[in-house]
C-alpha cells in the first residue's frame, strides 16, 4: 500500500471533485501544499497578489460558471485576508471551498506565529467550516466541503488544515464519503403547496414575478422564461438576479429597489401578488417593509426555509430549489389553465407598459459631458449583450445594473448583499479563467479600482484580455451623492480626485490605457479595447456631478422616488 | 415568555460555539443553555431556554436548522413537557440555624452533600419555580453560594428522539 502526504491527498482530492483552479497565495503554513502543487498536472494554481484578491476571484469563477471556486491562503494574515472574500460569498450565496493552512496541531491555540483562529472568526460567515484535526479525517472532510457548498443554498465553506496534517502520511487509495446525517436540503417543492399556488396566480389580477439570484444559482433560468412567458406575466429582478429573464423583453421590468427603475418599484407597489423565487427580500429592494406592496399577496420560493416569513409575511410558502419548484409549478399551471382557460394579464401588462413609457431610466443625452449611462448604453450595443460584466461597487454598480440589459444568466456579476468595494476586479479575474471564450468587462469606479489595483499584475501575467471601464469622477461617489442630498453637501472625506494617472498605472502592469475626456471619442475606445486581445483600461473622466436616479431615500417606501428633476436646485 | 428549544447535535468540538454564536449575532439573549451526550456518545442534547415572542423563536429554529452539525430541533410546550434543573446551595449556619434549614431541606427534599461547622451544603432538582422558592426560603439565613445548571426538558410520552 503506498502512502502519501495529506498535501498530495488534498490535491487529489481537489481533482476528484473537478477543480480547475486554485486563487491562492503560498506562505510558512501551506509550504507543503505548494511543494504538492509545484508537481500538479491537472490543477492550475493561480497566483493573486492579495489573499482577498484570490477569495474574490473563486467567487467571480463560481458564478461564471456554476461550478464551485476554490481559494488558498496560509495562516493567520493570508487567513484573514481571505475573510471579506468569504463574507461576500456568504451573503450572495457564492459556492467557494476555502483552504487555509494553520499552525501544527500541538501549537493550536498558543498564540504559535501566524497563529489565527479562522474556524472562530468565519464561523458566522460560511456555511460550515472545519479544523482538520486528523489525516484520516482529511479526504471525507473535502467531499463533505464541496458537497455543502454547491447543493442547497450554496455558500463558502471553509477548511482550516494544521501544518502536521499536510505531511502526514495516508493510504493513497482512501476516498473521501459523506457522513452528514444532519443536512439535508429540500430539493422539491411541496406539491399542494405547488397546486394552491398556481390557483392564486390564475385568480390574481396583477401579478408579478420577482426574481433573484437564486434562479440563476440554481440554473433555473429556462424554466423562469417558459413560465413567465406563457402566463405573460412580468419579471421584476433583484440586483443578483439580473439575467435570469432577458432584459430587452417586454416582459422584463429590470431591477426594482433603491435604485431600481421606476416602473419596476410601481409594479410592486400596485401588484396583488408577487411570485419571490430565489429572492430574499432585501431592505434594498423593498425600502420601508411596512409599506412595501401592501395590497399584495406573497408566494416565496427559495431552498433556504429561514428566508421564507423572515422579512415578508407570506401567504404560501413553498421550500425546495428553484428550478424543481418551477418546473412544477409550469405543469401545475399548465394543467389548470387548460382546463379553465389561460389567466389574462394583458390590461396589466399595458398598465405597466404606459409607465415604461412614462418613467424610462434616464439621463441627460443632450450635453456633451461624458456621461456614465451613454458609456453603458454604448458597450451594450458594441458587445449586443454577449459579454461577462462584472461590477465594482458604489455608482459605477448601480449604473450598470441600470444601463446594461443582462440576456443569459450568469453574465453579470455583482457584490450584492456586502456590497464589497474592490470585487470586480478580482471577479472579472475568475471570471475570464473560467470563461476564456467570453468578452469579460469590469465596471468600475475610481475608488474600487484603487481597493485592488494590485491585481492588474494577476491579469497582466495570465494574459487575460479583461476590459476595465473605469468610470473616473474623482470621487466615492455613492457617499457623495448621499451628502449632497443628506448631508447638506458636506463632502467629508470622498474626493480622491486627482491623484492616479490609471493610464500610466495600467501601463506599469503590462496592460493598454486610453483615457477618454469626450464624447465623441467614447465609442471608438471602446471599439478599439475590445479589438486588442490584452488587458485595457479605458479611463473615462466622466461628469462629476452626475448622480444614481432614480433613487428611493433610506428607509422610505419605494413608491417615493427621487429623480433629477425632484433635487435640481 | 420563555421557550424552551431542545436541539440534537453531533458531538464534535466547535458545534457549541457555532450555536452560541448564532444566538448572540441576531441579538437573540440565552437564559440558560445545558448540553451534555445522548445515551449515544456521538450525539449530544442542548436544552436552551431563551425568553422571546414566538416569531423569533421561528426564525432561531430556520437558523439552528442550517447548521450542518444539527441534527433535530424540538420546541417544547411549557405543558407538555418534564423540565428540571439541578441546584448547590451553600448556606451560613453560623446563627445556630442549621435546624431550620434542615427543616426547609426536608419539606422540598432537598439532600444534604456537604456540612460543615459553618455551613451546610443542599442539593435540590425540580422545576424552576420550586428552586426560586427554596432560594426565597433560605435568603434569611444568608446563601454563600448558588449554583444552578440550567434547564434540561423533555417531552411527556412517547417522544422520538432521531
Amino acid at each position: 500500500m503506498s502512502k502519501i502526504n495529506g498535501s498530495k491527498m488534498l490535491l487529489k482530492c481537489l481533482e476528484n471533485e473537478g477543480v480547475e483552479y486554485i486563487f491562492g497565495y503560498p506562505g510558512g503554513k501551506v509550504i507543503p501544499i505548494y511543494d504538492a502543487i509545484y508537481d500538479e498536472k491537472k490543477i492550475k494554481h493561480v497566483l493573486v497578489r492579495h489573499e482577498q484578491g484570490a477569495a474574490h476571484a473563486a467567487d467571480g469563477y463560481a458564478r461564471a460558471t456554476g461550478k464551485t471556486g476554490v481559494c488558498m491562503a496560509t495562516s493567520g494574515p493570508g487567513a484573514t485576508n481571505l475573510i471579506t472574500g468569504i463574507a461576500n460569498a456568504y451573503m450572495d450565496s457564492v459556492p467557494i471551498v476555502a483552504i487555509t493552512g494553520q499552525v501544527t496541531t500541538p501549537e493550536i491555540g498558543t498564540d504559535s506565529f501566524q497563529e489565527a483562529d479562522i474556524t472562530g472568526i468565519t464561523a458566522p460567515i460560511t456555511k460550515h467550516n472545519y479544523l482538520v484535526k486528523n489525516i484520516k479525517e482529511l479526504p471525507n472532510i473535502i467531499k463533505e466541503a464541496f458537497y455543502i457548498a454547491s447543493t442547497g443554498r450554496p455558500g463558502p465553506v471553509l477548511v482550516d488544515i494544521p501544518h502536521d496534517i499536510q505531511v502526514a502520511l495516508i493510504d493513497e487509495q482512501v476516498k473521501g464519503e459523506i457522513n452528514l446525517p444532519g443536512y439535508k436540503p429540500t430539493i422539491k417543492g411541496n406539491l399542494k403547496q405547488i397546486k394552491e399556488a398556481a390557483i392564486k396566480i390564475s385568480h390574481s389580477k396583477k401579478p408579478v414575478i420577482f426574481s433573484g439570484g437564486g434562479v440563476i444559482s440554481s440554473n433555473a433560468s429556462n424554466l423562469l422564461r417558459e413560465f413567465a412567458d406563457y402566463a405573460q406575466i412580468p419579471v421584476v429582478s433583484s440586483l443578483l438576479g439580473k439575467g435570469a429573464y432577458p432584459e430587452n423583453k417586454k416582459l422584463s421590468l429590470g431591477m426594482a429597489g433603491m435604485h431600481g427603475a421606476r416602473y419596476a418599484n410601481m409594479a410592486f407597489v400596485n401588484t396583488d401578488l408577487i411570485i419571490g423565487i430565489g429572492v430574499r427580500f432585501d431592505d434594498r429592494v423593498t425600502g420601508k417593509l411596512s409599506e412595501f406592496a401592501k395590497n399584495a399577496e406573497i408566494i416565496h420560493i427559495d431552498v433556504d426555509p429561514a428566508e421564507i416569513g423572515k422579512n415578508v409575511k407570506v401567504a404560501i410558502p413553498i421550500v425546495g430549489d428553484a428550478k424543481s419548484v418551477l418546473a412544477d409549478l409550469i405543469v401545475e399551471y399548465k394543467k389548470l389553465s387548460s382546463e379553465k382557460g389561460l389567466a389574462d394579464f394583458s390590461q396589466w401588462l399595458d398598465e405597466i407598459e404606459c409607465w415604461k413609457k412614462k418613467y424610462p431610466v434616464r439621463y441627460d443625452r443632450n450635453t456633451d459631458l461624458v456621461k456614465p449611462g451613454f458609456i453603458i448604453e454604448t458597450l451594450q450595443e458594441l458587445t449586443k449583450g454577449d459579454a461577462i460584466i462584472c461590477t465594482e461597487v458604489g455608482q459605477n454598480q448601480m449604473w450598470a445594473a441600470q444601463y446594461y440589459k443582462v440576456l443569459e444568466p450568469r453574465t453579470f456579476i455583482s457584490s450584492g448583499g456586502l456590497g464589497t468595494m474592490g470585487f470586480g476586479l478580482p471577479a472579472s479575474i475568475g471570471a475570464q479563467f473560467g470563461r476564456p471564450d467570453k468578452l469579460v468587462f469590469d465596471i468600475a469606479g475610481d475608488g474600487s479600482i484603487q481597493m485592488v489595483s494590485q491585481e492588474f499584475a494577476t491579469a497582466a501575467i495570465n494574459n487575460l484580455p479583461i476590459k476595465i471601464i473605469l468610470l473616473n469622477n474623482g470621487n466615492l461617489g455613492l457617499v457623495k451623492q448621499w451628502q449632497e442630498l443628506f448631508y447638506n453637501e458636506r463632502y467629508s472625506e470622498t474626493c480622491i480626485k486627482g491623484c492616479v494617472d490609471f493610464v500610466k498605472l495600467i501601463e506599469a502592469y503590462g496592460g493598454v490605457g486610453f483615457r477618454v475626456k469626450e464624447k465623441k471619442d467614447i465609442e471608438k475606445a471602446i471599439k478599439d479595447a475590445i479589438s486588442i486581445k490584452n488587458l485595457v483600461l479605458i479611463d473615462f473622466w466622466i461628469d462629476p456631478d452626475e448622480n444614481v436616479f432614480p433613487f428611493v431615500a433610506p428607509g422610505a417606501p419605494i413608491s417615493e422616488m427621487l429623480d433629477h428633476k425632484q433635487v435640481k436646485k | 415568555m420563555n421557550q424552551i428549544i431542545s436541539v440534537l447535535v453531533e458531538n464534535k468540538s466547535g458545534v457549541l460555539a457555532k450555536i452560541s454564536g448564532l444566538f448572540s449575532r441576531r441579538g437573540f439573549n440565552i437564559e440558560s443553555l445545558t448540553v451534555g451526550p445522548t445515551d449515544d456518545e456521538k450525539i449530544s442534547k442542548i436544552t436552551i431556554v431563551v425568553n422571546t415572542d414566538e416569531k423569533t423563536v421561528e426564525q432561531i429554529t430556520k437558523q439552528l436548522h442550517k447548521l450542518i452539525n444539527v441534527l433535530k430541533i424540538q420546541k417544547l410546550d411549557p405543558g407538555c413537557s418534564i423540565r428540571r434543573e439541578l441546584v448547590l446551595v451553600k448556606v451560613n449556619t453560623e446563627n445556630k440555624s442549621r435546624a431550620e434549614i434542615l427543616e426547609i431541606a426536608n419539606i422540598f427534599r432537598a439532600n444534604v452533600v456537604d456540612v460543615c461547622k459553618s455551613s451546610l451544603t443542599l442539593e435540590l432538582t425540580g422545576a424552576e419555580t420550586k428552586i426560586n422558592a427554596f432560594k426565597e426560603l433560605l435568603k434569611p439565613y444568608g446563601i454563600l453560594e448558588f449554583v444552578r445548571t440550567g434547564m434540561i426538558a423533555c417531552a411527556r410520552g412517547k417522544n422520538i428522539k432521531k
